[in-house]
């Protein structure tokens, strides 16, 4: 049964291979591959030798979609990419867009977009010390972390209008203007999280058993993770301080006080603490990005990109025209070609755009992160025990929308 | 622009070992403009490996990301196709673009997946996408389509919709006739 789905290559393999070893197939339909991922293990007794990742199962032609669709069409599809943190899908298309536009964004849309990114990676490394605790046995965190996650969800569907894909950030700014009862939600919010995230903290961090699963596991020194082109959380755990935040600043990322944390072992337990610490200089720059946030327009103000408010497309003939030009033909974008880099919740999340002066995009090739994390796992599991194979997919935190597109 | 140091270090790259690959690929390699941040070459499909292999010497430790990009029918010759390579350098913090035009019957280029582990799945990804080949890959097969798809997607001749018709008059029986098993 085994045989029947395997490549020709590894047909030959399996053909080939010592008797004492055994091939293994595990998923695509299996809960702790997060998603679709399917791995074939070469198994010594119980140690992997060898293993292979195949994916695609969620391949959905993103990529070729957003050719069909006008610049800010295009914005809905690339949220379905990777669908724990939309927002930076968002945020690396839009400035991408915006510096072959050559436009500014105003200040209000500048901060709000951090406030919201960073909201969004704690939300995304919420989901991962939930879903990353039941891989290890944990019920309990999954309950906390979801609790948590609530509130910054509540927070999306005020501001946004939508939980999990909320387009919001579009080129040349927002979408729509913060809501009336921002600050108050944002108050609340700061007032409680502290708390709650301490409480799973101590659950997942300090617990004897979680960290006897994740030390020492699925190792990888900061040459390997470097050749491997891992970015994000991963890398650092390694002990390579390299953040696109930090390194190439973009949204007036360096007016904002944080630090970068950095793991020493490369293993599990250190993926897991340096993205703890990261929701909590999240949650810092939130606090700053809260606190500073400028009035102001909150999309520019050149009515060939953005859309004019509706009161003065009642009263104004031109504003009714860049009204109807914008929605059925949308703008054209001067030719070339940028690589605009974000930091997303799982790493150098990246927009190679190529426009040849249309109005839709020739080209959008995203660099993810993920794809790059899961074909460093066969690095990462080799000489693992199959039991520990769950925790170290769990820790690489892979999303399949990304890897597949 | 905000203050980082990888703007910097863009611009050292830029005046310092930029004029380095020039000088040691004095045929093959040409400067491109840079009209946002980071520096690109153009690079002959025979001169990429010696070039990478230069690169990776030089400090280049990350191949950051690996695509490439279809011009039909703006071109048709044998530039129609471009592979773009992005390379980083930790911690000088470089980051360099560099364009490959291929085309013809065969579009082919060197591999680089025996320099970059990372190489060999993103190579596998464009020979999906785009049908364009890579010399000395030990395993190019698809890798986001299933292995009996035809044609290459990001493809500009190919239709949005794939070639196959989703509704036809075949009907189901004919569709998917019993197959003997086969071990």
């Amino acid at each position: 049964m085994i045989r029947m789905g395997l490549k020709d290559e590894l047909q030959q393999e399996v053909a080939g291979q010592a008797q004492d070893r055994m091939t293994l197939s595990v998923g695509p339909h299996h809960p702790a591959t997060h998603g679709v991922l399917r791995l074939v293990l070469e198994l010594e007794g119980e140690t992997i030798v060898k293993a292979t990742p195949e994916h695609g199962f969620l391949h959905t032609g993103i990529e070729k979609t957003a050719e069909h669709l006008t610049w800010q069409q295009a914005i809905t599809v690339l949220d379905r990419m990777d669908y724990l943190s939309p927002l930076s899908n968002n945020l690396g298309y839009s400035l991408a867009v915006e510096k072959l536009l050559g436009i500014e964004v105003p200040p209000k849309a500048v901060w709000t977009r951090v406030l919201l990114a960073e909201l969004q990676r704690i939300s995304s490394h919420l989901v991962y010390f939930g879903t990353g605790g039941v891989d290890v046995g944990a019920m309990t965190p999954i309950f906390l972390a979801f609790d948590i996650r609530e509130m910054i969800l509540d927070i999306f569907e005020e501001v946004a209008g939508s939980r999990l894909h909320q387009s919001y950030f579009r080129i040349g700014g927002l979408q729509q203007d913060l809501p009336a009862n921002f600050n108050e939600i944002m108050r609340n919010f700061i007032k409680k999280f502290p708390e709650r995230l301490e409480e799973l903290k101590s659950l997942i961090l300090e617990n004897p058993i979680f960290i006897d699963r994740t030390k020492g596991i699925g190792k990888l020194s900061p040459e390997e993770a470097i050749a491997h082109g891992l970015t994000g959380p991963n890398l650092r755990a390694s002990g390579v301080p390299y953040d696109v935040r930090k390194a190439f600043p973009y949204c007036d990322y360096d007016k904002f006080d944080f630090e970068v944390p950095v793991g020493q072992n490369g293993d599990c337990y250190d993926r897991m603490v340096v993205r703890m610490r990261e929701i909590e200089e999240s949650f810092k720059i939130v606090q700053q990005a809260f606190e500073g946030m400028p009035e102001g327009p909150f999309r520019c103000e050149d009515r060939k990109i953005s859309l004019p408010p509706k009161a003065e497309v009642k009263q104004s003939m031109e504003a009714l025209i860049h009204h109807f030009k914008l929605v059925s033909y949308g703008f054209d974008v001067p030719p070339g070609e940028v690589y605009q880099a974000v930091e997303s919740a799982r790493g150098e999340f990246a927009v190679y755009v190529v426009s040849m002066g249309t109005n839709k995009p020739w080209r959008v090739r995203v660099r993810p992160p993920s794809f790059y994390a899961v074909h460093a796992l066969p690095a990462m599991l080799k000489n693992c025990q199959i039991a520990d194979m769950v925790v170290v997919i769990a820790a690489a935190d892979p999303v399949f929308g990304e890897v597949d597109r | 622009m905000s203050k980082g140091p990888g703007w910097a270090a863009l611009e050292e790259l830029r005046r310092e070992v930029i004029p380095e690959i020039l000088k040691a690929f004095p045929e093959g390699v040409r400067e491109l403009p840079t009209p946002f941040e980071i520096p690109q070459l153009q690079a002959e499909p025979g001169q990429i490996r010696p070039l990478a292999q230069w690169l990776k010497a030089r400090g280049f430790n990350m191949l950051l990301d690996l695509s490439a990009v279809d011009y039909y029918p703006h071109r048709q010759g044998s530039d129609r196709f471009e592979v773009v390579y992005h390379f980083f350098a930790w911690p000088q913090l470089w980051k360099l673009r560099v364009r490959v035009p291929v085309g013809g019957e065969r579009p082919e280029v060197d591999s680089l997946s025996d320099l970059w582990p990372n190489a060999n799945p993103a190579e596998r990804e464009v020979w999906d996408q785009f049908g364009i080949r890579f010399r000395g890959h030990p395993n190019l097969t698809r890798i986001l389509n299933p292995d009996d798809f035809e044609g290459h997607p990001l493809r500009k001749d190919f239709p949005l919709r794939g070639h196959r018709d989703l509704i036809t008059d075949i009907p189901l029986a004919e569709r998917n006739p019993y197959q003997p098993i086969k071990e």
